[in-house]
């Protein structure tokens, strides 16, 4: 017969065990997987630093002086992040290289905005059968948004192909007995783009008069504007990297093609494209935009944008503001943070997903007002509102509704 | 008016490497083959992983080897037939569910047969001339990859995912170490035979070639024959290391397979030694570690200090490994008189 | 027809950017009978600085001639710091030096200037020719510029003694020797006068593709296989071969159905191999008779 005293004691440590067995849940109760510890988060990359795609470099770069800031700035839920970026050249297998480096070596906690439509293919079973998120991925393909298949992979950017039917649906209202040209580079950029412009226009395929492909290493595109030019068509749509978008409206200026002018988004930039393609023969190109432009004066006085102003002065003084890379990196950096914030202190790969699955209308200081970041458990493409814009003086005009991209499915 | 070009005492453009200083010797053969085989036991798949593009690109260098300091014929188009093996291996491997192994020697055949034709309209080039027609060769293959009359079977500028296999017979051991040690063993067979095909009739032709075409006809070698084998021969080992890699990296895209992989595969055979076929696996080595190790040391001038370390090692030995070889053996020779 | 036309004279627009090249190359290979992958890089490292003297406020013309000089000089210091050297290693070993070369000048070049496009301006302007819309007056001046250089390197080697001491020395280095020619120094010149060019190449290519690291990847590669075509012992081989495979680029990518378009590159290349096949030196080029 246990005493009293014994008792009581007894009761005491079981209530003891009872209360913390009950309400060790309702405790902050961290939970790690592989690259999360009580001071750091371990944040994976993989970028061209070399080689032919190497002016994308500059995004990682950007994103490496963002989480540096957050970092100065005591970083998130008080944990630092440590941002490991390689190399992959653009080359898939050196991607799958530095990937499983990453993964089994560096033991990062998810990959973020791994750039390239190849290098992503090449990692993405190989991460989802590994069960790590690919977040963000640096590419328009519009195969990212397939949770069913890939549940560890999500996209960032409006997807090329919903860029180019707003572009099919405008003509067909806006021009519906147009010819057009396109002009498209021979990637899985220029492909995808097509296709959306193609499925665009629905029925009306026939508007196209001709297509033209062209590959980077050609130093020059000129013979292919000649060639579109021949054919007579009255709308020019050039889906090009900036290099190639600079000479087509340089191109068009000097034979004196004056036809509706569409460029893709990735080379809408002000300062990257149109300033040495010259303004003058720039005018009233039409795109659509998704995010603000660094040389673009109407955001002078943007609060977001003097935050991204502020930033570069501080951590990356070098960049060049006018390049439309740079303006993307602080987004998606912007991005990753807030979902890592989002975590708490529950840091597993599943609850990254989670919470990336989970953004409600979510505002990085970059992008245009009135387009938000939206996802769920069905729908894994986090921007899908653009609005087109028109070039006029040395800016970007935006004018008409902010357009989802996929209204059209 | 012609130009008169002194054969005689014109420096021959590849270095003459003697047949016997062209493998190494028993005793250091067995050690490193002993290390390949022990050391995948003890690190993590990823270090595996690592080792087994160590051995299918030493395979390519190999290759190139053969061709290059075999038989003198220059070559920077060698990612094409690494291609056409990758894709080869790829699509039998997807579309037609061929067993794996199947897939290398089907790969192997195709590339040579590839090659030796290649080799026909190149009997008439040389030197510059020689190179500029594999370097178109090179430059093409992407574009002819991503054609849109072929994007069905090879998913044109999308590439083809390739699935890894699991090892056979149920054993316990991981993919990544499975395939390794079929790629050593793939390897090992090569090996064996470029050496024994070098040692041979064909491989004395090769050199003779390689030394002295007008003196090599002369003495009733078939030139164009021989010519010709040595590049169906150096394709097909090359078509073999593609379709290892296709399936070592599960994935085949034509950006895989551009200019910068033969320049690569060119620069592992200088800095491995001209003619060498051990330094095969020192050049392969060169390709995958010193880029990480640029990487390493600067990420935004990776480019400037791999330029710069690879001066440096020219610069030291010009003859590559092969020379790093001699030296050690010389060495080894004397402390043995000692 | 008329497009055949349009085809021929934009042709002849990009072929002069090839023919540019072309010299550049020729020059290099008559100094080191060997082609220097470099080149392109070298080219367009020179016309960044001509871009920052400009930034800097030198006007167009002294920015040029800055640049020449610096050209001529950073040649001449790169092959006596970094392939003399090499100069008793096999040539193979001398191309991996190329190739290395051509990593340190792009990486450097990627990270002073960054990889934004940026516009070169031109001395000739960028109005019509003569009324035609597809010949600017830029890409005119390009083509006088190039024949002007053509003439003056036809010269140097035809009639100047160092012209011909840098011929001797490349195609008979031991009886170049023998007659008191400084080889080493030939050598050295010959890379000096190769950048020079290359430099002027650059200069007049940036304003059509603007100006960026990775701008003369794809021209190297034409700029080759013109020379080749023309026969590299032949600067006028070199000129006229730029302007062909312009011209057959063009035609082949428009009246080739189906794959034409995309093949562009591969088929030029094939023309050109096929060239060599019947006319083992070029076009233009000496034979090379082979004493045994």
């Amino acid at each position: 017969m246990l005493s009293r005293q014994e008792l009581r004691i007894a009761a005491f440590t079981t209530a003891v065990i009872a209360f913390a067995a009950t309400t060790g849940g309702a405790l902050a109760q961290k939970k790690y997987d592989a690259g999360a510890t009580d001071t750091e988060i371990k944040i994976g990359n993989i970028m061209p630093y070399s080689g032919p795609a190497s002016a994308y470099g500059v995004i990682g770069k950007t994103e490496e002086a963002y989480f540096r800031k957050i970092n100065a700035e005591g970083g998130i839920n008080g944990r630092k992040i440590v941002f490991v970026s390689y190399d992959d050249g653009y080359s898939p297998p050196k991607a799958v290289e530095q990937a499983r480096k990453l993964v089994e070596s560096d033991e990062v906690l998810l990959l973020f905005n791994p750039l390239g439509t190849p290098s992503n293919t090449a990692i993405q079973k190989y991460l989802n059968a590994r069960k790590v998120p690919q977040l963000f991925v640096a590419t328009g393909a519009t195969k990212w948004n397939n949770p069913k298949d890939f549940p560890w992979t999500m996209g960032w950017q409006p997807s090329y192909q919903s860029e180019a039917r707003i572009y099919a649906k405008y003509l067909i209202k806006e021009k519906p007995d147009a010819k057009i040209a396109v002009l498209y580079q021979n990637d899985d950029f220029g492909k995808d783009y097509l296709k959306g412009l193609k499925d665009g226009l629905g029925g009306k395929t026939s508007m196209i008069t001709a297509e033209e492909s062209y590959e980077t290493s050609e130093p020059a595109i000129d013979g292919h504007i000649v060639k579109l030019r021949a054919t007579g068509a009255d709308v020019f749509v050039s889906i090009t990297t900036p290099k190639f978008a600079a000479q087509a409206i340089k191109k068009l200026a000097e034979i004196e093609w004056k036809p509706l002018h569409i460029v893709a988004n990735v080379s809408a930039s002000v300062g990257g494209v149109m300033k040495p393609a010259g303004f003058e023969n720039a005018q009233g190109i039409l795109s659509a935009a998704y995010a603000k432009d660094g040389a673009d004066r109407q955001w002078d006085n943007d609060p977001g944008m003097k935050k991204f102003y502020a930033f570069l002065e501080k951590y990356f003084p070098e960049a060049n503001k006018l390049d439309g890379s740079v303006v993307y990196g602080y987004g998606a950096a912007q991005t990753m943070v807030k979902v890592l914030e989002m975590c708490g202190d529950n840091l597993t790969r599943e609850n990254v997903m989670k919470q990336a699955a989970s953004l409600k209308d979510f505002t990085p200081d970059t992008l245009l007002p009135g387009i938000k970041i939206n996802t769920s458990a069905t729908n894994f493409d986090p921007i899908e509102q653009l609005r087109m814009m028109r070039f006029k003086g040395e800016k970007w005009d935006l004018f008409g509704d902010i357009i989802n991209g996929d209204f059209s499915n | 008016m012609s130009a008169v070009q002194e054969v005689v005492t014109e420096a021959p453009v590849i270095d003459a490497v003697p047949k016997k200083a062209m493998t190494l010797g028993y005793g250091t053969s067995l050690v490193i083959l002993a290390l390949l085989i022990i050391v995948p036991l003890f690190v993590k798949n990823f270090i595996i992983f690592q080792l087994t593009m160590l051995l299918i690109y030493a395979l390519a260098v190999l290759a190139l080897n053969i061709l290059t300091g075999g038989s003198g014929q220059f070559s920077l188009g060698q990612s094409a037939f690494y291609a056409v093996g990758a894709y080869t291996s790829a699509i039998l491997m997807e579309h037609a569910n061929v067993n794996y192994v199947l897939t290398l020697p089907i790969a192997g055949i195709i590339c040579f047969a590839f090659g030796f034709l290649f080799g026909q309209p190149a009997l008439r080039l040389s030197g510059v001339y020689l190179a500029l027609a594999t370097f178109a060769l090179a430059t093409a293959m992407p574009q002819l990859l991503k054609l849109g009359v072929f994007e069905y079977w090879t998913g044109g500028v999308q590439g083809l995912v390739v699935t890894k296999p699991d090892a056979p017979f149920g054993l316990h051991i991981s993919q990544d170490m499975w395939l390794y040690y079929f790629t050593l063993a793939v390897s090992i067979a090569i090996y064996i035979f470029s050496v024994n095909l070098l040692k041979s009739r064909s491989g004395r032709a090769f050199m003779a070639i390689r030394d002295n075409e007008i003196a090599a006809s002369a003495m009733g070698i078939d030139v164009a024959l021989y010519k010709t084998l040595a590049f169906g021969v150096s394709a097909g080992i090359t078509g073999v290391a593609g379709g290892l890699g296709a399936i070592a990296v599960q994935f085949v895209a034509p950006d895989s397979y551009t200019i910068t992989f033969a320049i690569s595969l060119f620069l592992g055979m200088v800095v491995g030694g001209v003619g060498w076929l051990p330094g095969s696996i020192v050049g392969a080595a060169f390709i995958i570690f010193v880029p990480n190790i640029a990487e390493g040391i600067s990420k935004g001038l990776s480019g400037a200090v791999f330029g710069v370390l690879l001066f440096l090692i020219i610069f030291l030995v010009p003859h590559g490994a092969r020379q790093v070889a001699m030296v050690a053996q010389h060495l080894i020779g004397k402390l043995r008189k000692n | 027809m008329e497009l055949f036309t349009n085809q021929i004279l934009a042709g002849i627009a990009t072929g002069a950017i090839y023919a540019c090249m072309a010299l550049a190359v020729v020059m290099i290979y008559q100094a080191i009978d060997h082609l220097n992958f470099a080149q392109g890089e070298m080219a367009t490292f020179s016309t960044f600085v001509a871009w920052q003297l400009m930034q800097w406020g030198v006007p167009y013309w002294g920015a040029f001639l800055i640049t020449l000089v610096f050209s001529f000089a950073g040649g001449i210091a790169i092959e006596r710091l970094l392939f003399k050297p090499l100069a008793k290693a096999p040539i193979l070993t001398n191309v991996a030096g190329f190739i290395a070369l051509y990593a340190i000048i792009n990486s450097c070049s990627g990270l002073i200037w960054d990889f934004t496009i940026k516009q070169f301006p031109t001395p000739f302007g960028s109005s019509p020719f003569l009324g035609s819309q597809l010949i600017s007056t830029h890409q005119a001046g390009m083509i006088g510029v190039t024949m002007v250089l053509l003439v003056l390197l036809f010269f140097f080697f035809r009639f100047t003694r160092m012209g011909l001491a840098m011929r001797a020395a490349a195609s008979l280095p031991e009886s170049a020797r023998l007659v008191g020619i400084n080889t080493s120094w030939m050598i050295a010149l010959g890379w000096g006068m190769a950048a020079a060019i290359g430099s002027i190449a650059g200069m007049l290519i940036a304003p059509v593709v603007f100006l960026e690291p990775n701008m003369m990847i794809g021209v190297l590669l034409y700029g080759f296989a013109a020379a080749v075509l023309g026969g590299l012992t032949s600067p006028f081989g070199a000129v006229i071969g730029g302007f062909l495979v312009g011209i057959f680029e063009n035609l082949a990518g428009t009246y080739i159905p189906g794959v034409g378009n995309e093949l562009k590159l591969p088929i030029a290349l094939a023309l050109i191999v096929t060239v060599l096949v019947v006319k083992p030196a070029g076009l233009f080029g000496r034979p090379i008779v082979k004493r045994v």
